[in-house]
């Protein structure tokens, strides 16, 4: 039973999923704010390596280098996305060209590329990595056990993450003035909020949650350093904010639909399904396409629940 | 000991001085007006007043102690808050969140949001202010002028000692702008210092105790209402005699109808219904005015006349040609010419020089392009002949348009829409913002036009602009037509009534 696709297909879906998850929430928080990142790819590719570099150099009992290791990849991820932040908020450079020329920079072929050869992370086996959370007994239960029993730490933090966001957006102080931020940010400065450290701390942080997606990857999914090992999930999430209507519960349900897709040429493969893979491999980002170009129309992103000042920045009142 | 003391205020930008050394005083339970023409530095002072701007020189003084604000949090702290004449709200908040929204005193110190609590604390204030609004309705949903009772409710909630008000009565009927008025005499009874900017001469002598008149970002002087009148004022702010704006007796030769509406109906940009069934008449010669308060369907009637959006019922005939409508060129060809609402971003392209915008419309003319290319000399003759007969003030034909002063850029764009002798005119708010000598220009532009044998529509939220210019009167309410009156007769009352939707005559 627990070998039927549709088990095999959903255990999948939560495992690629997870990545998915965080850095669609890193970006959901910094959208929110009224800042687009584009650079996520980058971000989850500098995490993903410095998370490794970690988990491969810091002495010490496997869950404390594991937690450590995340802590690290969180840290380097947030630095680039302090990059971005700077950019825009400070310097006003247009969100899009800072995002892209930031995974340009940071992704595949560039710094995280660079950080593998340099701290030589290729090929090495990894010295601990995310396993599975809960005791044997079990991850042998019928129909639950793949899909969740069988999962890594990294998954449930999620689900926190995930509450924690929606929380703090719906119940909280900061949360208002963070939506206020990345609505009418010209109401938040008259009524006295500080726009430019509500932008600054929220992208930051979503870069963080980036970093994590990333070291996802190197850390439980394929615990090793692959040049380029996201192989894209980054745009995905920038996507699945948008297919998410910018509410953190649809992040959940979005990053485990695309997640399917993710891990679906990897099932088929290994149940040797020869129709050929890399048909299978694109379909997230058809998808991905797809979900862009119906809501990318403006009036359809103000429909959707789009910050109001999205991707501009703020200004205060010019003569 | 006044509440608000400014000494010597000085702000200089690029190339300007806004302030220069201002001195201004308003009293304790005072209702001061600020009074000035655009660019007189009247935003400059209050941005100043709520820590937007740092005085490049001078004093603020509160309550008699010197204060120095870095940012508007300072000057809420200090309890001052300020109704902007574009509001601060977030649309899709509700009331509630809107109101409590940055504020770090007390309850709001805390990390969690308790909406009953807020909601109930909204609703008492609303009530004992008689300004009461829905705490839970989003404010997109609100009138505009329920809008800026939120924005007076935030001041309320933070219990500001001194709020200033800029140009708070243009997006209200008459009848709205009396209960603010209300309102505002009962906050300062309770010993707030109420500050009313305003270019409204009637207004002001109406509802303040004191007025301080800026000119050329200097205080002219400071009068008792009591002592003033509208004619005194209006020659403070503009440093000379004016007529305030009053009928001027025009030649009328009355034509055959030029433009008419039948039943015209459109949708406005969020997918509703924005006009419904309207049927208008202009015939040549004649000046219709279309009253309203702002958000009536004035701009969708203006965009569907002028082929900017789509009709869904109805039709358009000019000079006995129906349209097919949508079609901006179609209704250039027809004659109708368009200064439309915002002049800087559809009146002109702002970064194109003032000749290239001259021949936005007639760039196709062969006396403009011969084929594919456009003959230079002659655009360039044209906008220098239209600078010098409409007498705009600029450094050439080769500036951007961006560049000019409102009024200036006003001229340009009568300029251009005049040049092509249209049959129509639809003039959208064509004096919003402009000082009083550009308001007397365009005016008499207008009324050129008229006397010309134009049908001229001019949309205004101005009533004192309406009850000067139109022949007649037509009021718009939630996209319809409900009632036409005689610019002889009618009275700011009964034009307020119908802009508020009574149809009924009131007992």
């Amino acid at each position: 039973m627990n070998n039927s696709i549709l088990v095999v297909v959903l255990a999948s879906a939560v495992t690629y999923g997870t990545p998915l998850l965080y850095s669609a929430l890193g970006e959901l928080v910094a959208e929110r704010s009224g800042v687009l990142n584009l650079g996520v790819e980058g971000m989850m590719l500098v995490g993903a390596v410095m998370g490794f570099w970690a988990v491969q150099t810091i002495p010490g009992p496997g869950p404390l280098v594991l937690i450590l290791s995340v802590g690290v990849a969180a840290i380097a991820a947030g630095l680039m996305a302090l990059i971005h932040a700077f950019l825009v908020i400070t310097l006003r450079a247009n969100q899009i060209v800072s995002g892209l020329a930031l995974t340009i920079f940071a992704g595949a072929g560039g710094l995280s590329s660079y950080l593998g050869n340099d701290l030589n992370l290729a090929d090495a086996p990894a010295k601990h990595a995310f396993g599975a959370f809960f005791p044997h007994g079990m991850q042998t239960l019928p129909v639950l056990g793949p899909i969740f029993f069988e999962q890594n730490a990294l998954v449930f933090v999620a689900w926190v993450f995930v509450a924690g966001v929606a929380f703090y957006l719906a119940r909280t102080r900061p949360g208002l003035n963070l939506k206020a931020v990345g609505e009418s940010p010209a109401a938040a400065d008259a009524m006295g909020i500080n726009v430019t450290r509500y932008r600054y701390i929220h992208t930051v942080v979503g870069g963080a949650f980036a970093g994590i997606g990333g070291a996802t990857f190197s850390l439980a999914i394929t615990p090793q350093w692959v040049d380029g090992l996201t192989q894209g999930a980054g745009w995905i999430a920038i996507a699945l904010v948008i297919f998410a209507f910018w509410r953190p519960a649809l992040c959940l349900v979005g990053a485990y639909f695309f997640g399917a897709f993710a891990g679906l040429p990897f099932t088929l493969q290994a149940r040797g399904v020869t129709i050929a893979p890399e048909l299978f491999q694109a379909l997230p980002y058809v998808m991905t396409i797809l979900v862009l170009v119906t809501v990318s129309a403006a009036g359809a992103r103000r429909r959707l629940g789009a910050p109001g000042a999205l991707g501009t920045p703020y200004v205060r009142e010019e003569r | 000991m006044p509440a608000v003391s400014l000494h010597g205020i000085t702000k200089r930008f690029p190339g300007v001085v806004a302030n220069d050394g201002v001195e201004f005083e308003a009293a304790e339970g005072e209702v001061h007006a600020l009074l000035g023409e655009n660019g007189a530095g009247k935003s400059t002072l209050s941005n100043i007043l709520t820590g937007l701007y740092r005085p490049d020189e001078g004093t603020v003084e509160l309550y008699g102690e010197r204060v120095e604000f870095d940012s508007p949090r300072d000057a809420l702290d200090a309890g001052i808050c300020m109704v902007h004449q574009h509001f601060r709200l977030v649309p899709p908040f509700t009331v509630a969140e809107n109101v409590i929204l940055g504020d770090h005193r007390g309850e709001g110190g805390r990390f969690l949001v308790n909406p009953r609590h807020i909601e109930r604390r909204v609703a008492e204030l609303g009530e004992r202010y008689r300004i009461a609004v829905d705490p839970r309705a989003r404010v997109w949903q609100l009138s505009l002028g329920e809008q800026q009772r939120v924005e007076i409710l935030k001041a309320l909630y933070r219990e500001a000692k001194i709020l200033i008000l800029d140009e708070p009565t243009a997006v209200l009927t008459p009848q709205e702008a009396e209960s603010l008025f209300v309102t505002l005499r009962a906050m300062a009874d309770e010993g707030r210092t109420v500050i009313f900017i305003s270019h409204k001469l009637h207004e002001v002598t109406a509802v303040a105790d004191r007025v301080t008149v800026l000119r050329g970002g200097k205080t002219v002087a400071t009068v008792g209402t009591a002592d003033a009148t509208p004619q005194s004022l209006a020659s403070l702010m503009v440093g000379r005699e004016v007529d305030v704006a009053t009928r001027v007796p025009r030649e009328m030769t009355i034509g055959d109808a030029v433009l008419e509406l039948e039943g015209v109906g459109a949708t406005g940009d969020r997918g509703a219904e924005a006009l419904h069934d309207v049927s208008l008449t202009v015939r040549s010669g004649e000046i219709v005015a279309v009253a309203g308060v702002a958000g009536n369907g004035q701009r969708e009637l203006a965009e569907t006349i002028t082929g900017m959006r789509p009709t869904t019922t109805g039709r358009i005939v000019v000079g006995g040609k129906a349209l097919k409508g949508g079609d901006s060129r179609e209704a250039i060809h027809a004659g109708i010419a368009h200064v439309p609402e915002d002049r800087l971003h559809t009146g002109v392209a702002p970064s194109l020089s003032i000749a290239s915008n001259t021949v936005l419309k007639s760039y196709r003319g062969t006396h403009i392009a011969r084929g594919p290319m456009l003959r230079l000399g002659a655009i360039k003759e044209r906008a220098l002949h239209l600078i010098s007969s409409y007498d705009v003030r600029t450094s050439g034909p080769n500036v951007p348009a961006r560049q000019l002063s409102g009024g200036n850029l006003q001229k340009v764009v009568l300029g251009r829409e005049f040049s092509g002798e249209p049959r129509v005119l639809i003039a959208a708010s064509p004096t919003r913002g402009l000082d009083v000598s550009a308001i007397e220009t365009v005016h008499r532009y207008i009324r050129e036009g008229a006397t010309g044998g134009m049908g001229i529509i001019l949309i205004s939220e101005d009533l004192d602009e309406i009850l000067a210019l139109a022949d007649r009167i037509v009021v718009m309410y939630e996209g319809r037509i409900v009632g036409e009156l005689d610019a002889e007769t009618a009275t700011k009352d009964a034009m307020g009534l119908l802009m508020a939707g009574v149809t009924e005559p009131v007992a």
